[in-house]
């Protein structure tokens, strides 16, 4: 993706220049990317080594990738909220959700992704923002998710005040659902200055064909699709596109819905992922997805605080180049 | 629905098990003692199925009708619509049930189809609550006759079992409709309750298929 930057977020906010430029490391080669690493690894094997969560290490700097259509970057790892943030009205879980919510601040994580057919997370979320004092990095990632098109603005009014924020940033239509009549709406509210962003989304491989003719017919910044590393069909012809269109791209199921690490964290992570920087399987996982050129950003979901420290880390430190996750691709469907 | 076929049962699930038990532990502190009163009520439906017609008919009818309708509001209704949006649809499903059921009457038979209703309603009242201990979740994770729908489910089946009309399709429909889509929750969540629900639909439909097979077929028979 050309002018690919990762940024520090912090920095970006402050209007500080650009750390590094993702074409500069790609084509920095891997030798240069393992001597940039072993700051990182030191830092990951001492977390082993001594049993120390990964927030009580010095707390590395984020890399961001651009949004196409406007040059703003945010953090290749977001957070999702599919399942982990559906606890209804049950304070115990609603305050574990805003524990989560406040680690991924302060790990300096931004965007968070829902939709109305998450139950109770879009409710959630807004407890938490509420609780957190809303912070202002936040990067507020929400659907349409209604087969009328006409009721369409009345369900985004009514995510937007369970969110409790003043717009959202991003605005999708939920699995293609009605797309012919809810973009329109969207377009209008991005022209009105009531949404930043629009754009579309599907998972798990799900009609690819028509995403692909939204993508060539309609101004859309977003696309949200399913990407990891078993789930590779985006990279034929989705990711290709998005980069051609100018597309970014938000990669949903990164874990197959935690099936992925269930069925990998029985085998050791290879010795040559300490070359990444992963020193989990959820990093080396996340570190494969965001490092593609096209994808901007990951959103995995999760419950633990623990967790969403480790996630928002695998988007720190060096990224694999092209031959590195080819061989990542390799080793896990090897396993 | 496009491209169903790439859909699996894990998909429509949206909300961990740790969520979901969680709430039914909520749900039962909140209704506590009532759980006492519902099992009592399924005691004296078990009592008055072996009295006569006159006392049983109207008063098994009617706990019926209002455990359905307690199930419909307090649970589906109230509790677990805040985690799945399909509930609200549920609750109305019950409480048309609540009103189909109330035209029933039933006694305990001797045969075998009577046999198996009888059991599986003893099975859905004293057993089921069980499970939850027996499973490592807890007692406070129990799910009573009564109180949550699956044990009520697999009672009400029992009970249409002993049905002294047999009970019409449309009857039957909402509690295996129940059977199968909590059957499928359970199997996401990997909860080994899917079995018992799973089995007892089954075993629910061959009965009153063996039933209906003996009014159309073996009686007619049997008079000329």
């Amino acid at each position: 993706m050309d002018g690919e930057r990762w940024r520090d977020p912090r920095a970006c906010a402050r209007g500080q220049p650009v750390v590094a430029s993702q074409n500069a490391l790609e084509r920095s080669g891997g030798s240069l990317k393992r001597r940039a690493a072993i700051g990182v690894v030191a830092a990951s094997a001492a977390a082993v080594l001594l049993r120390r969560p990964p927030s009580a290490l010095a707390r590395a700097t984020p890399v961001t990738k651009p949004i196409p259509s406007s040059g703003e970057t945010i953090p290749v790892v977001g957070l999702g909220s599919w399942i982990t943030f559906n606890v209804g009205d049950d304070t115990e879980l609603r305050d574990e959700c805003a524990a989560v919510m406040q680690a991924f601040f302060r790990e300096g994580g931004r965007l968070i992704d829902s939709s109305p057919m998450y139950g109770s997370s879009q409710d959630v979320i807004g407890y938490g923002l509420a609780k957190l004092g809303r912070p202002p990095t936040l990067f507020s990632a929400d659907k349409v998710w209604i087969s009328s098109g006409s009721r369409g603005p009345e369900q985004i009014e009514q995510s937007r005040t369970l969110w409790g924020v003043r717009r959202f940033d991003l605005l999708q239509v939920h699995n293609l659902l009605d797309w012919e009549d809810h973009l329109p709406t969207l377009f209008a509210m991005k022209a009105e200055g009531r949404v930043r962003y629009v754009g579309v989304t599907t998972s798990e491989g799900r009609r690819h064909e028509e995403m692909e003719k939204i993508m060539k017919s309609q101004p859309i910044d977003f696309v949200q699709v399913t990407y990891n590393v078993l789930d590779r069909a985006v990279e034929q012809r989705i990711l290709p596109l998005a980069q051609e269109r100018r597309i970014a791209v938000i990669a949903n199921r990164p874990f197959r819905q935690g099936a992925l690490i269930r069925q990998v964290e029985r085998q050791r992570l290879p010795t040559w992922a300490a070359e990444l920087g992963a020193a989990s399987w959820a990093q080396f996982l996340l570190k494969f997805i965001v490092s593609h050129p096209a994808v901007t950003c990951a959103i995995p979901a999760t419950s633990k605080v623990a967790h969403v420290v480790e996630n928002v880390n695998a988007g720190t430190g060096p990224l694999p180049d092209a031959a590195l996750r080819r061989r990542m691709a390799a080793y896990v469907e090897a396993l | 629905m496009s491209e169903w076929w790439k859909y699996t049962i894990s998909d429509f699930l949206l909300f961990s098990p740790r969520t979901y038990y969680r709430l039914i532990e909520r749900y039962n502190e909140a209704v506590w003692p009532g759980q006492l009163a519902t099992l009592a009520l399924g005691v004296v439906i078990l009592k008055l199925l072996y009295r006569p017609a006159s006392e049983r008919r109207r008063v098994i009818a009617g706990i019926v009708f209002v455990l359905w309708a307690f199930v419909a509001v307090a649970f589906l209704w109230k509790r677990y619509a805040t985690i799945n949006w399909a509930a609200t649809c549920f609750a109305w499903l019950f409480l048309i049930e609540a009103v189909l059921l109330v035209r029933l009457t039933y006694r305990a038979r001797s045969d075998f189809v009577g046999r198996l209703g009888m059991g599986l309603f003893v099975f859905s009242l004293a057993v089921y609550p069980l499970l939850a201990p027996l499973l490592g979740r807890g007692l406070r994770q129990s799910e009573i006759f009564g109180v949550a729908p699956d044990p009520t489910v697999l009672a009400t089946l029992g009970l249409l079992l002993m049905a002294e009309q047999p009970p019409r399709w449309w009857t039957l429909a909402v509690p295996l409709i129940w059977c199968l889509v909590s059957g499928a929750l359970l199997w996401a969540m990997g909860s080994p309750e899917v079995w018992i629900l799973v089995a007892a639909a089954i075993l629910v439909v061959v009965a009153r298929g063996i039933d209906r097979w003996r009014a159309t077929v073996i009686a007619p028979a049997q008079k000329s």
